[in-house]
């Protein structure tokens, strides 16, 4: 497999607190990978860099074959990479239906239209329809999403970022502050994904990531600590001892 | 639909409207219209893309002086100089437009502030062309056909409406969508795809248009042009207007313009303090109507717990 994403020596830097320090990784197309690491790991720092949201200080971000380091953040999207937001980040003044048709036309042509009337074309309502379906979010579509409750805000977040069926999909912790059968339904969602989608994953919950991916990917203060198949990360040392030793300490 | 229906009346009774006023309220009116293009003009950045302008009145400004200037010393024909009143201060809102739209909150504010102030400099400082101090005075400006005022009226309500209801396309188009999502969440725009400074500069460059039709119609109304037209005391009013009205509203402008113009009228028969006067409007609206005329009316008569 081709590597949809790779990232040589990648360094955020915030003054003098190096968030991303040197991270190196290869993600094939279509793998589902998850990266976890304890709060503070530089995992949404990493999202950031990769979507162009903050500018890497040093290193290299490659999608599909091409430098997209200095991109500015839309033209990364115009690519393919689509994300979610840890903190929820939507039109809260919008409709359901109004959020999905921006999403549709940010990348499309007509989102120069001055003067017509917001009309989806047939394939925009189909696709609408469809991510409404996928993040059941149906019979909500009318609703402004700032009326909505905390969990369908997470739906729709996942439904804008998946409704332009993109190359690759960053989520930043999905299913963080969902009740058990919310975390269910996102777990779903990711899985009927097309496989030809590569799914990049922050997640806590190791019981849905390690369900859910080919690949884990451990940071630890802005480093890759270790990378290995989900069925050998709960073993392994490095990751027990940053990561769930401490989950473990912190909830004792 | 009903709401539609209900602007159309407003629209006739304001048609007939000359017929039964004085002359001296039919300039009244048409000074109104005028003023709610430019509130508009203020809102469709305020209201839709949560950028507050305090330049506007500059904008407006630069188009008055325009079409006075190429008439009165270019002896260009009424047709011409509107166009060109309206060309010239889209490129003048086009150049703000490039600085400030990396800003937001109260660094465009400022921005802004700054930038009148500039035009209000050189509007008083370059004599040669602008007059200075004196203003430049037009001559016979209107066309035969619009010299009686009733006529003119008419022509300022046709072009109101026409602007109004392009505005009103232009904000609830998928352009003015996605100006409304810039205003909730610039970053998610980006992520979405949209060059977010591109869009706001379109917005800007389009708001000043018609703050500029605003600003030539002024030209024939008024036919003479002085700093104070382009000074930041009309852009504060502009903005007023769209406040009282009700931000968001965009149609609220009319109400909002009618409201300050008549109080404006009265009041200053009473007394010269008229800047107290507005700021006092300001300090009442914000604390008991801060959704305006129109979106405290629209609040009311919405039903319960939906919002627009
Ligand atoms: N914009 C920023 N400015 C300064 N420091 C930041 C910024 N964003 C994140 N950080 C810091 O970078 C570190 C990594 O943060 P983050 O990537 O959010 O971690 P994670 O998502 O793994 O919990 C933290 O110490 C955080 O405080
Ligand atoms: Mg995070």
């Amino acid at each position: 497999m081709p590597a949809a994403l790779t990232l040589t020596e990648v360094v955020v830097a915030f003054g003098a607190l190096r968030a991303v320090d040197g991270v190196s990784l290869s993600i094939p197309a279509g793998e589902r990978r998850a990266i976890i690491g304890p709060n503070g790991a530089g995992k949404t720092t990493l999202f950031q860099a990769i979507t162009g949201m903050v500018q890497a200080t040093s290193g290299r971000v490659v999608f599909e074959d091409a430098d997209i380091t200095a991109l500015p953040p839309h033209q990364r999207a115009r690519r393919g990479i689509s994300r979610t937001f840890q903190i929820t980040n939507l039109f809260p003044t919008l409709t359901v239906r109004q959020n999905l048709f921006l999403a549709l036309r940010g990348l499309a042509p007509g989102k120069f239209n001055l003067f017509g009337m917001p009309k989806p074309s047939a394939d925009e309502a189909a696709r609408t329809e469809a991510a409404l379906l996928a993040a059941r979010l149906v019979g909500r579509e009318d609703t402004e999403v700032r009326a909505l409750s905390y969990g369908e805000q997470r739906q729709v977040e996942l439904a804008v970022s998946i409704v332009n069926q993109p190359r690759m999909l960053l989520l930043d912790e999905p299913a963080a502050g969902l009740s058990p059968n919310e975390r269910a339904m996102v777990a779903e969602v990711i899985r009927a994904l097309p496989r030809d989608i590569t799914v990049v994953l922050i997640e806590h919950d190791m019981d849905l990531v390690l369900g859910l991916v080919d690949q884990v990917t451990c940071l630890h203060e802005g480093r890759v600590l270790v990378e290995a198949p989900p069925s050998e990360i709960r073993g392994n040392p490095a990751v027990q001892e940053v990561y769930l030793g401490r989950a473990r300490h912190a909830a004792g | 639909m009903n709401r539609g229906v209900l602007w159309l009346l407003a629209l006739l009774a304001a048609a007939v409207m000359p017929l039964l006023l004085s002359s001296y309220h039919v300039d009244l009116a048409t000074r109104i219209l005028i003023f709610a293009v430019l509130a508009m003009s203020i809102d469709v950045l305020a209201g839709f893309v949560g950028r507050t302008s305090l330049c506007h009145g500059a904008i407006f400004g630069v188009a008055t002086y325009v079409v006075i200037w190429v008439m009165a010393k270019a002896g260009l024909p009424a047709v011409p100089a509107f166009l060109s009143g309206v060309v010239a201060a889209t490129l003048v809102a086009a150049l703000f437009g490039l600085l400030a739209v990396r800003t937001s909150g109260v660094y465009f504010l400022l921005l802004t502030v700054a930038l009148g102030m500039v035009v209000w400099g050189i509007c008083l400082r370059w004599t040669g062309v602008t007059g200075g101090e004196n203003g430049l005075r037009g001559q016979d400006m209107r066309p035969a056909l619009l010299l009686a005022r009733e006529n003119f009226y008419w022509l300022v309500l046709a072009v109101a409406a026409l602007a109004a209801w392009a505005m009103q396309r232009f904000v609830n188009s998928p352009f003015g969508l996605s100006l409304r999502g810039i205003r909730d969440s610039e970053s998610r725009m980006r992520a979405l795809g949209y060059n977010v400074p591109l869009h706001l500069f379109i917005g800007f460059a389009v708001s000043g248009f018609f703050a500029g039709v605003a600003g030539a119609l002024y030209a024939f109304f008024n036919e003479y042009v002085s700093p104070s037209s382009v000074a930041m005391g009309q852009s504060v009013a502009g903005l007023l207007m769209a406040i009282v009205g009700g931000i968001g509203t965009l149609f609220g402008s009319f109400i909002g313009a009618a409201a300050i113009i008549l109080l404006e009228n009265t009041v200053s028969w009473y007394t010269d303090r008229w800047q107290a006067v507005l700021g006092l409007v300001f300090i009442l609206t914000m604390i008991f109507a801060p959704e305006g005329i129109l979106g405290t009316v629209r609040r009311l008569a919405a039903p319960k717990g939906r919002a627009r």
